[in-house]
C-alpha cells in the first residue's frame, strides 16, 4: 500500500490555529458524548411515556403511542434531521422560524432534539415489551391493593420492566450514541465531523479515521462497563 | 388434600339457579336458596347481585347472584373454567362486569362515585401466583400500599408489617426478597401484605394450587387461623379439607353459573346437581 | 404557512427521484441485503463452529462494526476501496473505485455484522437434536447445514430478516454524506437547485415512510403466518 503514514500528524497544529489535531479529535468526541447524553434525557422521558401509553387499557393513548412510534420509526434519521434543520423553520410563523435560524448552536440543539424523539420510538418499543413481559397478576395484585394506575406504575411495574430491560437499553443508547455522526450533515462538529476535516486539512485519512475509530470503540467499552455495573447495582437477590 | 367421606348417589339431575327461596334441605331439584338460613341473619358484606359478564361474544359468567355476610367463610369451587376465579375478581373490579351490581360493605363497585382505589384497600386479595413485587424486599412488600394508599408514615407501616409477619411465622426472613423464599412462604407473605391494610373482607383466588403439596399445609394452616378468628373470606380452591374444616358455606359454579350455593352441611351431604356430584367425585377419589 | 407549497417541483422532478434515485437506493438495499445475509451466514456459523480462532475472529468482527457509527464506516470504506482494490489488482496506483461500488462494498461488510447476529439466534433456535439427527443420517457439516439447519434457522428468522432490511433501506440514505444520488441525494439535489427544501424534504420523509410502513405491516402479516406453522 503505497501510502505515506504520518502518525506524528496528531501533535502538529490544526489550520484552525486554536491547537493540535488531536485538540481536534477530542473536542468532537466531547460533542459526541454531550449531544448522545442530552438526547438520551430527552429519548428517556419521552420514551417512557410514550411505552406506558401503549401498555395503559386505554384506546386513545394506545393509537397515539403507536402512532408516534411508526412515525418516527419510518422515516430515516437523517431525512429527520433534514426536516427538523431546513425544513421547521420555514414551516413556522416567520419570526419564530427566523429565531430558529439565527440561534447560535442550532446544530447542537437540532441534533439533540432530533435525534432525542427519534431514539424515544426505541425506547418506548422496549418500555412497552418491558412491561408487557412481567406476569399480568403485578399490575392486579398492584390495583387489589388499592394503588391508582399511575402508582402501580411508579412502583410496581416500571421499576421491574426497567430492570428487565437493561440491557436492550444498552444496545440503544449505544445506537443514540453512534447516531450522533448523523448530525454532522447538519454541521454538528462531532466526532466524525472532526475526523474527516482533519482528512481533508492533513490528507492523513487513514489515521484521522483510524483515531476515531478507537475513540468509539473506547466510549462503547466504557458504556457496557458501565451498564454491567449498572446491572449489577440494581440486581434484585433471588433471580 | 383428600377427604374420607365419598359424594352421595346422583339424585338431583339438573342444575339450579340460586335465587328462589326454596326449603334449603329438600334433596331432589329445588331451586337453592342464596344464603344459608344460618348466616341469612348477618350484615352482607359482599352482595353480588345478577352478575354477568362476557369476553367478546363469549359469556363468561351467568346472572350470578350471592352474599356473604360478616364473619362468614365461604368457599367457591367448581372444574377450571367455570368463572370462580373471574367471579371473585368482579368483587373488587379488576374484572370489569357488563351486568349487574356488587356491593361491598355497602359501598357499589359499579358506580362512578366510588373511590375504587380505597375500596380495594379495605378488601385483601391473595393471588395463585402470590404476585409479590419482585424487586422489593418483604418488608418493601409489606409497606408499600400501607404507605402509599393509607398514607402511613414508614415506621408505622414497618412495624405493622413486622407484626403481620410474626403473625405467619416469617418475621427472620423480614429482610429478604421473595425470589429467596420458597412459594409457601411467599404465599404467606402475600397474606401478611393483604392484612396489612386491615381488610374487612379477605379475598383468595385459588391461594394453594401453585404450590407444591408440602407447601400446602403452611398456607392452609394461616387461613384457618384467620378464618377462626373471625375474618370473612371468599375463597376460591379446590382444597375441600379445607372447605369442612371452616367454610360456613360452599358455592359450586361451573359454566359461568352458580350452580349451587348451599351450607357446608348440606353441601358435601347431599349436593343436589349432578354436575356438583360429578365434580366432588372427581376431585375426593384420589 | 404552506401557502407558497410548490407541488409542481415535485412533479416535474419525479421521474429524476425516483428513476435515477430510488433505483439506486432500492438497488443497493437489494444486493447489500443477499451480500449481508450470505456473508453473515458465514460469520455466524464461524462463531459457532467450536473451532479454534475462528468464533473469535467472528466475535471481533461483529462487535467491531457494531461499535461504529455508520457514517464513519461509509467514510472509511470511501477511502480504502481504492487502495484495497489496487492490492488486490496488482495495480501500481490506488484504483478509481465507483460510488456504487464503494457504497456496496460498505454496506455488505457493515450489514454482514448484524446479520449475522439475527442468523447466530436463528441457529442456536434449532433444537440440537437436528443436527444430532443430521449426522446419525451420515451427512457431513456442510450438508447438514445447507440442508437441514440453514433452512429452518432462515425461515425461522426470516421476519426478524426483513425487518433489517427495512433498516438497510433506510440507511442507505446516509450515502448523502458522499453526494451519491441516491433517492434522497437526488431530492436534495433538487431542493438546493431549486431553492425548495420545504417541499423536496418533506415529499422524501413521505416516500420513506409510505415504503417502509408498508413493508413493516407486510413483515408483521408474514411473522403471524410464520408463527402459526411452527
Amino acid at each position: 500500500m503505497n501510502y505515506n503514514w504520518n502518525w506524528g500528524i496528531f501533535f502538529e497544529a490544526s489550520p484552525e490555529g486554536t491547537g493540535t489535531y488531536a485538540d481536534m479529535l477530542l473536542s468532537g468526541l466531547i460533542w459526541t458524548i454531550v449531544t448522545a447524553l442530552c438526547a438520551w434525557v430527552i429519548a428517556f422521558a419521552v420514551g417512557s411515556v410514550i411505552g406506558v401509553m401503549r401498555t395503559l387499557p386505554g384506546r386513545v393513548p394506545q393509537a397515539f403511542g403507536n402512532a408516534y412510534v411508526e412515525l418516527f420509526r419510518n422515516v430515516p434519521l437523517l431525512v429527520q434531521m433534514f426536516l427538523w434543520f431546513f425544513v421547521l423553520p420555514e414551516v413556522l410563523p416567520e419570526s419564530w422560524g427566523t429565531w430558529l435560524k439565527q440561534m447560535s448552536n442550532a446544530p447542537f440543539y437540532t441534533a439533540v432534539v432530533c435525534l432525542g424523539l427519534f431514539t424515544a420510538s426505541r425506547v418506548a418499543e422496549q418500555v412497552r415489551a418491558g412491561i408487557q413481559a412481567l406476569p399480568r397478576g403485578q399490575r392486579m395484585a398492584g390495583t387489589a391493593l388499592g394503588l391508582t394506575t399511575a402508582q402501580t406504575y411508579r412502583y410496581v411495574l416500571l421499576p421491574n420492566a426497567y430492570r428487565i430491560i437493561l440491557p436492550p437499553m444498552t444496545s440503544e443508547f449505544l445506537n443514540n450514541l453512534k447516531n450522533t455522526s448523523v448530525a454532522l450533515t447538519i454541521g454538528l462538529l462531532e466526532l466524525t465531523a472532526r475526523a474527516r476535516s482533519m482528512q481533508e486539512f492533513s490528507f492523513q485519512v487513514f489515521e484521522a479515521f483510524t483515531a476515531a475509530t478507537l475513540l468509539y470503540i473506547l466510549i462503547n467499552l466504557v458504556v457496557v462497563t458501565a451498564s454491567g455495573l449498572l446491572e449489577r447495582r440494581f440486581a434484585v437477590p433471588g433471580r | 388434600m383428600t377427604s374420607s367421606a365419598m359424594p352421595p348417589p346422583a339424585t338431583a339431575p339438573e342444575p339450579q339457579r340460586p335465587g328462589a327461596g326454596a326449603p334449603p334441605s329438600s334433596p331432589v331439584a329445588a331451586p337453592l336458596a342464596g344464603p344459608a338460613p344460618a348466616a341469612a341473619a348477618g350484615v352482607p358484606m359482599i352482595a353480588i347481585d345478577q352478575v354477568s359478564k362476557w369476553y367478546g361474544d363469549f359469556q363468561v359468567l351467568t346472572n350470578c347472584t350471592t352474599s356473604v355476610v360478616k364473619g362468614e367463610v365461604v368457599v367457591v369451587c367448581g372444574p377450571s373454567g367455570s368463572g370462580k376465579s373471574t367471579l371473585i375478581k368482579c368483587v373488587n373490579a379488576l374484572e370489569p362486569f357488563q351486568k349487574g351490581q356488587i356491593t361491598v360493605d355497602g359501598t357499589k363497585v359499579v358506580d362512578r362515585r366510588t373511590n375504587l382505589p380505597q375500596l380495594r384497600s379495605r378488601v385483601g386479595m391473595v393471588f395463585q401466583h402470590f404476585e409479590l413485587f419482585p424487586h422489593l424486599s418483604i418488608t418493601g412488600n409489606l409497606s408499600l400500599a400501607q404507605r402509599k394508599v393509607l398514607g402511613r408514615g414508614r415506621e408505622e407501616a414497618e412495624a405493622k408489617g413486622m407484626a403481620l409477619l410474626e403473625r405467619v411465622g416469617l418475621k427472620a426472613h423480614a429482610h429478604k426478597f421473595p425470589g429467596q423464599l420458597s412459594g409457601g412462604q411467599q404465599q404467606r407473605v402475600a397474606i401478611a401484605r393483604a392484612l396489612a391494610m386491615n381488610p374487612v373482607v379477605m379475598l383468595f383466588d385459588e391461594p394453594t394450587s401453585a404450590l407444591d403439596p408440602e407447601m400446602v399445609g403452611e398456607v392452609l394452616d394461616v387461613m384457618v387461623e384467620l378464618a377462626r378468628e373471625g375474618m370473612t373470606m371468599m375463597v376460591v380452591t379446590h382444597e375441600m379439607g379445607f372447605a369442612r374444616k371452616v367454610a360456613n358455606r360452599v358455592i359450586f359454579m361451573d359454566r359461568g353459573e352458580i350452580v349451587e350455593d348451599a351450607r357446608k352441611e348440606d353441601f358435601f351431604g347431599s349436593p343436589r346437581s349432578e354436575r356438583a356430584q360429578t365434580f366432588l367425585s372427581k376431585i375426593l377419589s384420589h | 404557512m404552506f401557502a407558497n407549497f410548490d407541488f409542481s417541483v415535485i412533479l416535474t422532478s419525479l421521474r429524476y427521484l425516483f428513476l435515477d434515485g430510488m433505483t439506486f437506493t432500492l438497488t443497493l438495499t437489494a444486493l447489500a441485503a443477499v451480500g449481508g445475509v450470505v456473508l453473515g451466514t458465514l460469520i455466524a456459523m464461524m462463531r459457532l463452529s467450536g473451532l479454534p480462532v475462528l468464533p473469535q475472529v467472528a466475535k471481533v468482527y461483529v462487535n467491531f462494526m457494531r461499535s461504529l457509527p455508520l457514517v464513519l464506516v461509509i467514510f472509511w470504506f470511501y477511502f480504502l476501496v481504492p487502495y484495497i482494490g489496487q492490492w488486490a489488482t496488482g495495480a501500481e496506483r490506488p484504483i478509481q473505485v465507483g460510488a456504487f461500488t464503494s457504497s456496496l462494498v460498505t454496506f455488505t461488510l457493515f450489514e454482514a455484522a448484524y446479520f449475522s447476529e439475527i442468523m447466530r439466534a436463528g441457529i442456536q433456535s434449532i433444537p440440537r437434536g437436528q443436527a444430532a439427527a443430521a449426522s446419525a443420517l451420515g451427512l457431513t457439516y456442510w450438508q447438514s447445514m445447507s440442508t437441514v439447519i440453514l433452512p429452518q434457522a432462515f425461515r425461522n428468522m426470516l421476519p426478524v430478516l426483513l425487518t433489517q432490511t427495512i433498516v438497510l433501506f433506510q440507511d442507505t440514505s446516509l450515502v448523502y454524506v458522499l453526494s451519491i444520488t441516491d433517492f434522497l441525494g437526488a431530492a436534495s439535489k433538487v431542493a438546493q437547485r431549486d431553492g425548495r427544501l420545504v417541499e423536496m424534504y418533506l415529499f422524501a420523509a413521505v416516500v420513506y415512510f409510505a415504503v417502509c410502513f408498508v413493508a413493516s405491516l407486510l413483515v408483521r402479516r408474514l411473522q403471524r403466518r410464520v408463527a402459526i406453522i411452527r
